[in-house]
């Protein structure tokens, strides 16, 4: 599936949600199911900077994808990444660079977020574009 | 006995719903509500007699100067101030130790001492730290035990005749650890330092008498006694006052001014530059009226009762660890769940309504002291009741289920 369809299901699934802590009861289930970051990687580079819980994310390409791992000391927080990892890991730099992220809107995330946790969103989406940039850069090269 | 149900109707607020869940507001130690008193205060400011004070001839600033002069002898008599213009008023209580911290530069030298409590909210931290930066003083920690109560034993080794100023909060806002401040401040004297309490956590719950305690500065913010925010005063001793330079120039706090000189204003004023936030002084008068007409005994008596009420019921939670459990607290409980973030747990009771603090409540050296990221922090005040208590409960658990 391509980024545009994988958060089309994504929309599916939290349309079918009547409040916010059924929500919640959700995105700590995928918190739970998030591809852990390798321990050795939860260093201080790999850090989030702009969330209140800690937030480590890992990048690294197998053949002409990047795939993504993370790791965070808050499950709810998690389960924002697992949300953004499965909607943009094991795909081509390019494709994660030119996804636009409406589809957060659309589940009203950000919206039933702190503005903390709000912030931390922002701040990952931007690291993942970041890492996106770093790998197509190498792979033109 | 307070009539809670009575009280309650004064908070216009705690009629509100969050999230489709009656409020619980247990935030109290950040910010108290607000009684329709007091906002009728600020409402009939604004509507009768706004005004800019202390150099309109017209009566309307007459009016304005009047009731905000009357506010500064309302604090003075309710902290029992010698004289009215040992009360400053500030912006709150962060202004507050600023003011003083920067004052001490010109009376402090390299090598002198600062002691500061391991339990402070950055506030009175990082102010010290920039004075020790100016100065080359040397900023030493008073330590705390693992019950949240401060090592009066290496507090007395600590002090010598290099130890200038003692920096120390009356409650901590982290852990509601009421500090024997009495103790600490005669010992600072006897070694010829000075004094500064910070209030902001302890006004709201007792009413501190400056000269019984023979403090040399004492801060509090009126937004945590029920008043509004971004005002707040500094006591300092008259002859500390004197002692110290402006902080800030403008307006208000000049007697003369040429471009060659300007002699500085009497107190207060000379600490008062600028048009000040006059309707949040008067507002902060109010606060106080109605504070006392309720009672600071009747209050201490209750919220104590919360208290003890909240830790029985929040310590039968599996895994519930409380942080701060002083024998001497106030109605402050901090804590955390095993296995679980305070940021998760304080997002799910914000969805069933009810209000707390997570994190490190400003007080980072606290947390890495339990060597944890924050906690959750549950605030009482009068006006909270045993069943709010309940609705808390509740809900941990409810998170809890949800979490693990």
């Amino acid at each position: 599936m391509d980024i545009k369809e994988i958060q089309e299901e994504i929309i599916d699934e939290f349309s079918m949600f009547d409040d916010w802590m059924q929500r919640y009861e959700y995105m700590i289930e995928l918190g739970k199911s998030l591809p852990l970051i390798k321990e050795e990687y939860k260093t201080e580079d790999n850090i989030i900077k702009g969330c209140q819980s800690k937030v480590w994310v890992h990048a690294e390409l197998e053949g002409n994808k990047l795939v993504f791992t993370a790791d965070s000391d808050a499950i709810i927080t998690k389960g924002i990444i697992a949300i953004l990892i499965r909607a943009f890991s094991n795909q081509k730099p390019q494709d994660i660079l030119d996804a636009d992220t409406q589809f957060i809107d659309e589940i009203g995330l950000k919206e039933h977020l702190s503005p903390t946790r709000a912030n931390g969103l922002v701040s990952m989406i931007k690291q993942l574009k970041l890492y996106a940039v770093a790998y197509q850069t190498q792979i033109e090269e | 006995m307070l009539d809670i149900k009575k009280i309650r109707e004064d908070f216009p607020i705690l009629k509100r719903e969050v999230n489709g869940k009656p409020l619980v507001y247990l935030d109290n130690a950040a910010t108290s509500q607000t009684p329709q008193q007091v906002i009728d205060t600020i409402v009939d400011y604004y509507q009768n007699y706004n005004a800019n004070i202390h150099r309109g001839v017209h009566t309307l600033s007459q009016e304005a100067t009047d009731k905000y002069e009357q506010a500064r002898l309302k604090i003075q008599k309710h902290f029992n101030a010698a004289k009215s213009y040992e009360i400053i008023f500030t912006s709150g209580t962060t202004h507050s130790i600023n003011l003083v911290a920067n004052g001490f530069s010109s009376l402090i030298k390299k090598g002198d001492e600062i002691l500061v409590s391991a339990m402070e909210h950055h506030s009175n931290i990082v102010p010290w730290q920039m004075l020790s930066e100016r100065t080359g003083a040397i900023l030493k920690v008073i330590p705390m035990n693992q019950e949240g109560e401060l090592r009066m034993d290496v507090y007395n080794e600590l002090l010598s005749d290099k130890t200038k100023l003692v920096f120390c909060n009356h409650i901590s806002n982290a852990l509601g650890t009421i500090n024997p401040i009495k103790e600490i401040i005669d010992r600072a004297h006897s070694v010829g330092a000075a004094v500064l309490i910070d209030g902001a956590q302890a006004t709201p719950h007792l009413v501190p008498d400056v000269q019984a305690l023979d403090v040399d500065f004492y801060t509090c913010s009126a937004h945590k006694i029920c008043g509004p925010t971004g005002v707040g005063m500094l006591y300092g001793k008259e002859e500390w006052l004197n002692k110290l330079p402006p902080y800030q120039g403008g307006g208000e706090m000049i007697a003369e001014v040429t471009f060659e000189k300007t002699t500085y204003a009497d107190l207060p004023h000379k600490f008062e530059a600028g048009t000040p936030n006059i309707c949040g002084g008067i507002a902060f008068g109010a606060a106080l009226d109605y504070m006392n007409a309720i009672g600071f005994d009747e209050i201490a008596k209750y919220e104590h009762e919360l208290l003890e009420y909240a830790t029985q019921e929040l310590e039968k939670i599996d895994g519930l660890k409380i942080y701060g459990t002083a024998k001497d607290k106030t109605s402050v409980i901090s804590f955390n769940i095993e296995h679980i973030h305070p940021y998760d747990m304080g997002s799910i009771l914000d969805k069933l309504g009810i209000a707390v603090r997570t994190g490190h409540h400003c007080a980072q050296p606290i947390m890495d002291f339990y060597k944890i990221p924050g906690t959750v922090r549950a605030s009482f005040a009068f006006y909270n009741t045993r069943e709010e208590v309940d609705v808390l409960v509740t809900g941990v658990l409810k998170a809890k289920s949800m979490l693990l």
